[in-house]
């Protein structure tokens, strides 16, 4: 086994770690401040891939470029969805949100079988099928685009967080939830503005997975799952733990590919998942609460 | 009756017997015909395919053999249990004969509702050795068994080299991990070294995840075996994967060649992937493209499906075209819908006209044909097209690819 072939394998385990990421990103939002889990990301996301697949064949319209008003478009969908339907079930016991929110996993991947049918559907870039040649290492072009894009993405939601007054406000409403109400904060319109920010997130993830992937109705629960294993992983919460939870599941598939079975590659991401549970229950960058 | 018009009357029906491949005597009544398919789910998409071989059988039976025929459809749902139960309702609601079901495990649950009730069965599509291995009185089956697929696929590989005089030393094998993978890798691992005519060694095998996304790590494994050529067993979506991991890691071996398995002859594949879907090599059970028959059936598929092309549904339709064929010939013969005498007629079947390449139809002990044979289809200008072997090609092989560049 050669450097070179390690290499060629890292890297794009690296590049698809880093979408990953920001696909649980917005898992991890939701939850560090709603402390709702969304069982229905993955639907969500694939919703995503569907819009960037329909806006490409109507408008040749780049995934990368459309990843902005696709964002914007699920932001107001997580916000009306928040302020809607999961609001009144913040109180009640977590059964009761799991069950909802499985139920619209359940409706959204029901109406896209419905909408699109069962058969997969992909763009086709004029770069998707390019690549950069280093040497022997050859760098994917549409997974490179794609990495930079959840780059941007994450760090344009860290400075969110980190400097603006409403980034701020949320921040108070995930670390006193009582405390932000009696300073007077709009806790209900905080908690649909970070479901809308989370959605967006997915948005844009699901932008950049149709530039490496085919969707079809059928992916959404392994999305959900794949973006469980990240957050847990990296620690519920926590935004610099969902990439690098993404990160590391990314490289440690394609190792695990490379090194033992090909198609041992989720039972590395499960084992991971399992090692970190025991001798780290709050993820790699997760906080004891 | 006298002399001259006895003559008369022995010329007309001898001409009319030698006009029809299957003589003019007339069965009385009605052929029910069940035919199971996976309709929906995620077998649909040939489950559909095949279908439109069953919806125009009758009018192209009834012109050939004078008999008609009724299509009671019901769709398995791509579930084992569901092809039980709906064989049963067939047979409830008064079905002769089973056709189906594409899929070997609904198959086999089919056969042992069509051996207990005493129904004929016989199979369009199913590659599992074990159905026709039961003992069955009752279940016959025109396709050929997993064995035979890897069997005809390898040796036109040899065939291919030959036509080509292109030698190839080594091979890596990739495969997707499912079943019927790893029924293929079981039948390779096993006839490859008793096949001396090929002179390739397989040089790394990489198994991979059926449901897989991205096969990335996959890919770049398979390249650094550094290997003349890939074997491929694969399904629709992964083959498409695949491809394009192909294309963008910049892996240029001889060529792509699978000895059988579905995905690549499909239309989707050419779809989905342009110029980069041509010259790839698929070695499945084909129908003949010049024969007599297969111009009939194409004609018919035509005038019903005006919007589709035949080739991408010709294996499917051609197999259950002819298991519709099979009974409506013993129906035919045995001039009763008893199925008891059915099965009888059906076991002495000898059909030497069809739409599918092999040798005539003719039912072993076990209620197997034996003989089916298999094309070697590649991609070229977008669409399947049969190169081997010789009679039945439409196109010459290009092997190694044009962008090959030497090892």
């Amino acid at each position: 086994m050669t450097a070179t072939l390690i290499a060629n394998v890292v890297i794009a385990g690296l590049l698809t770690g880093l979408v990953y990421g920001l696909m649980a990103l917005g898992l991890s939002v939701i939850f560090g401040v709603v402390r709702v889990v969304n069982f229905a990301h993955g639907e969500m996301m694939t919703i995503a891939m569907y819009v960037a697949v329909l806006l490409f064949g109507a408008f040749k319209l780049d995934p990368i470029l459309a990843a902005l008003p696709v964002a914007a478009l699920f932001f107001l969908f997580g916000y009306a969805l928040q302020a809607g339907l999961i609001n009144p079930f913040i109180t009640r016991p977590e059964h009761s949100q799991f069950i909802l929110l499985v139920a619209v996993a359940t409706i959204l991947t029901n109406v896209m079988l419905m909408v699109f049918g069962p058969d997969a559907r992909n763009v086709q870039t004029a770069y998707q099928l390019d690549s950069w040649a280093v040497g022997q290492i050859i760098v994917d072009k549409a997974r490179a685009y794609a990495a930079l894009c959840a780059l941007v993405t994450t760090a344009g939601l860290f400075a969110f967080f980190r400097f603006s007054r409403t980034g701020t406000a949320i921040r108070a409403c995930a670390d006193n939830h009582l405390g932000a109400r009696i300073v007077g904060l709009n806790v209900k319109h905080l908690y649909a503005l970070t479901f809308g920010l989370g959605a967006a997130c997915v948005a844009v993830a699901g932008c950049m997975m149709t530039l490496l992937v085919e969707v079809a109705p059928s992916v959404g629960p392994s999305y959900t799952l794949l973006g469980f294993v990240i957050v847990i992983v990296g620690g519920l919460g926590s935004m610099p733990g969902a990439l690098l939870g993404g990160v590391l599941i990314g490289v440690s598939e394609a190792l695990a590919g490379l090194f033992f079975d090909p198609s041992a590659k989720s039972m590395i991401s499960f084992a991971l998942l399992i090692v970190v549970l025991l001798f780290r229950p709050q993820g790699l960058l997760g906080s004891r609460t | 009756m006298d002399r001259r018009s006895f003559n008369r009357n022995v010329v007309v029906a001898g001409a009319a017997a030698a006009l029809s491949p299957f003589g003019i005597a007339r069965a009385a009544g009605k052929l029910k015909v069940g035919v199971l398919l996976p309709r929906s789910s995620y077998e649909a998409l040939i489950g559909q395919s095949c279908q439109l071989g069953a919806d125009l059988a009758p009018g192209v039976l009834k012109a050939m053999l004078g008999v008609d025929i009724e299509i009671m459809s019901a769709d398995t749902e791509s579930n084992v249990n569901t092809a039980r139960t709906r064989a049963e309702r067939l047979i409830e609601e008064g079905a002769h004969v089973l056709v189906g079901a594409f899929d070997s495990g609904q198959t086999a649950a089919i056969a042992q509702v069509a051996e207990q009730r005493g129904v004929p069965l016989v199979i369009n599509i199913a590659a599992a050795p074990q159905i026709t291995e039961q003992g069955y009185k009752f279940v016959f089956r025109n396709f050929p068994t997993a064995g035979e697929l890897v069997k005809n696929g390898l040796s036109l590989i040899g065939d291919l080299f030959q036509a080509t005089h292109t030698v190839a030393r080594s091979a890596v094998y990739m495969h997707v991990n499912d079943t019927f993978g790893q029924a293929m890798t079981h039948g390779i691992n096993a006839l490859l070294p008793r096949l001396t005519q090929l002179p390739f060694k397989i040089v790394e095998t990489v198994a991979y995840d059926p449901a897989a996304k991205d096969l990335s790590v996959e890919v770049s494994k398979a390249k650094a075996a550094n290997a003349d050529f890939l074997l491929l067993v694969c399904r629709l979506n992964d083959s498409i994967v695949l491809r394009r991991e192909m294309v963008k890691q910049r892996w240029h071996p001889m060529g792509v060649i699978d000895p059988g398995s579905p995905g690549i002859y499909e239309e989707q594949f050419a779809k989905s992937l342009g110029k980069y879907a041509d010259y790839i090599i698929d070695n499945p059970p084909w129908y003949n493209p010049k024969g007599a028959l297969t111009g009939v059936v194409e004609e018919a598929f035509r005038k019903r499906n005006p919007g589709e092309k035949f080739v991408y549904h010709g294996l499917n339709v051609g197999y259950t075209f002819e298991a519709i064929m099979i009974a409506a010939d013993a129906f035919k013969r045995a001039g009763s819908t008893d199925p008891k005498a059915l099965a009888d007629a059906i076991r002495a079947t000898d059909i030497d006209k069809r739409v599918m390449l092999g040798g005539p139809i003719k039912f072993n002990p076990k209620g197997q044909v034996d003989g089916n044979l298999s094309a070697c289809v590649q991609i070229l200008d977008g669409t399947p097209k049969v190169v081997l072997p010789e009679y039945a090609a439409e196109a010459k092989p290009v092997f190694p690819w044009p962008e090959y560049k030497g090892a």
